[in-house]
């Protein structure tokens, strides 16, 4: 369970195998193959995209559904003029939720993680499969005391409930995270820093921290995705003016008659943000989603 | 004292987490099998104690029957497809092709999506108009001569119908499971492969009995987090055909009956079902991981 394995590193560039070792040579026709099976993948994880891309940029009288494959003629951003009022709130409340919740969940992961791994008191083994199945529950079974406890603390409706249940509910994987990350430095680091004297805080302060941006960047995107794209805890903690981008999204395009282009530029805006984040950052994106499945 | 002020401060570091975990996780869960127990319906709480009614008439219940039925289905198409697909990209990708950085980056994007923007687009894809109404995939089929594939998807009449959604739900996740096996893949030492080979393995043999039985813990991953992601799945159903009687599972018939009818006692009843579902499939494989720990 450590973060730091091959796989973690960045979408490496295209070696030819394993650089240079033995291999058996592959017919032509397998490799052929192999390509022609590739880019019909490609086709298939793209064609999505080609629908929301063009039918968001055609102008509005072009777009039809029965023609949603046709290459586009007209060129427009009327339809994102059109949904921009009604998902700009979104949007803005995504930024301001996701940005606290990411980054202190990581701090507190960083903080756990360190002791999990580096000083581990008596029972920590026994602490921390208890924290990780909290990264798994379904979120229905917390749901009926989570909106009673939000509302007897007066943080339903406005982002603060919503910030902190994720802060919470983003505690598993950050510790996740930064214990993999600190188990994989030496103990001698520790060591040196105990024999001069300094405590465990100042250790994780002074020595721990400084070297754990990577561990950082994995958290936060990690946690800054989970956010954005949460709709369950959105919907049901937020008011119409504090919801999050995806309830706004399926406020605007989830409507039994909302016309085919609307929706298609308001997800195009909601999703765009995290696209961002994944192309990027893609490698520490990997590591995050690599840690979700407990592997290194 | 020693004890106190050699783990004091750890402790003192991760008790909030602690604490914030023991409340929002255990706590909750507790609470909410708590009102599994009750009569409670309607807005005022009540914590009366009428046993095991709820689970009896939830068995009895024609809504959740079909539901669990609708569930199976889904997850057995869903896992069934992603771990083919995946493991097949993953063999596609493993020994080096030129662009694979690209690939990747194509096969793994749609996880950066939220689940919501998914359906958005997907509902769209998976139109079911007939004739000169015809949309969607089915527009597409038509268009490739592949007509005859045309599919009234999750609007069909068969109990089956549900499984169109593992297309979407494949899209989002199928790059995921990539990852994790060509992690797996290459995580064997190549010195067994050309050990094999030098013995004279060609190399479909290699892969099936040197690579294939070191590949099992990766499936199992896998297994585990397409299942349990599977179950407590709700936005993407939510958002491709709300309300519809055809793609309800137990994820959204407790919203519904909870925050819709106010039903809170058969909600929690379906939540706690829930829960005892996925930690069937996820405490085995946090016991493991943990274990598989220690033993390094």
């Amino acid at each position: 369970m450590t973060v730091t394995s091959e796989v973690a590193r960045p979408a490496a560039p295209a070696t030819d195998g394993r650089n240079g070792r033995i291999r058996p040579r592959s017919s032509p026709w397998i490799t052929t193959g192999k390509y022609v099976a590739l880019f019909a993948l490609v086709l298939f994880f793209l064609m999505p995209v080609y629908a929301l891309v063009v039918t968001a940029l055609k102008s509005p009288a072009e777009v039809s559904v029965t023609k949603m494959w046709d290459l586009p003629h007209t060129f427009s951003t009327a339809s994102f003029q059109v949904v921009w009022p009604a998902i700009r709130t979104g949007l803005v409340n995504s930024v301001i939720l996701a940005i606290p919740a990411s980054v202190i969940s990581a701090m507190l992961g960083a903080a756990n993680g360190f002791v999990l791994s580096k000083w581990r008191f008596p029972g920590a083994d026994f602490v921390f499969p208890l924290i990780l199945f909290g990264m798994f529950i379904p979120y229905q079974s917390i749901l009926i005391p989570l909106t009673r406890t939000m509302t007897s603390l007066g943080m339903v409706g406005g982002l603060d409930g919503l910030i902190l249940t994720h802060v919470i509910y983003g505690l598993p994987i950050t510790t996740l995270i930064f214990r993999s990350y600190f188990a994989g430095i030496s103990d001698e680091l520790i060591e040196a820093s105990q024999v001069d004297g300094a405590g465990m805080l100042r250790t994780f302060f002074f020595v721990a921290l400084p070297i754990a941006p990577p561990a950082f960047a994995v958290s936060i995107i990690w946690q800054f995705t989970s956010a954005w794209n949460d709709f369950l805890f959105g919907i049901l903690l937020t008011s119409t003016n504090y919801n999050p981008v995806t309830v706004a999204l399926n406020n605007i395009a989830g409507a039994q008659n909302v016309p085919f282009e609307r929706a298609m530029a308001s997800a195009l805006l909601a999703c765009l943000p995290t696209l961002l984040v994944y192309i990027l950052l893609g490698r520490f994106f990997m590591r995050g989603l690599m840690a979700g499945a407990l592997k290194g | 004292m020693r004890r106190v002020r050699k783990w004091g401060p750890a402790l003192l570091l991760i008790l909030p987490s602690l604490i914030a975990l023991g409340v929002f996780v255990y706590g909750f869960l507790g609470w909410n099998i708590r009102v599994s127990f009750t009569s409670w319906q309607g807005f005022q709480p009540k914590y009366d104690n009428v046993g095991t009614k709820n689970y009896q008439d939830l068995m009895n219940n024609e809504r959740f029957q079909l539901d669990v039925k609708h569930i199976l289905i889904f997850t057995l198409v869903f896992v069934g497809g992603s771990l083919v697909l995946g493991f097949f990209m993953a063999l596609l990708l493993d020994k080096g092709v030129r662009g694979e950085g690209f690939f990747r980056a194509v096969f793994l994007f749609p996880m950066a999506i939220s689940f919501i923007a998914t359906a958005i687009i997907w509902r769209w894809l998976l139109d079911n108009g007939e004739g000169s109404q015809t949309a969607g995939l089915n527009k597409l089929f038509s268009m490739i001569g592949l007509g005859f594939l045309r599919s009234d998807w999750h609007k069909g009449d068969s109990i089956w119908a549900i499984s169109a959604i593992a297309l979407p739900a494949g899209w989002a996740l199928s790059g995921y499971i990539m990852s994790l096996f060509l992690a797996g893949l290459r995580g064997v030492p190549e010195e067994l492969r050309e050990a094999a080979r030098v013995d004279g393995a060609r190399e479909h043999k290699v892969y099936w009995h040197v690579v294939r039985p070191m590949m099992l813990p990766v499936l199992m991953s896998a297994v585990v987090i397409l299942a349990h992601i599977s179950l407590k799945t709700f936005d993407l159903f939510f958002a491709i055909d709300p309300k519809s009687p055809k793609i309800d599972t137990p994820a959204l018939y407790m919203w519904f009956t909870t925050f819709d009818g106010y039903f809170y006692a058969r909600g929690a009843t379906i939540a706690t079902l829930l829960l005892f579902g996925v930690a069937l499939v996820i405490v085995p494989y946090i016991w493991y991981s943990v274990r598989s720990e220690r033993r390094k």
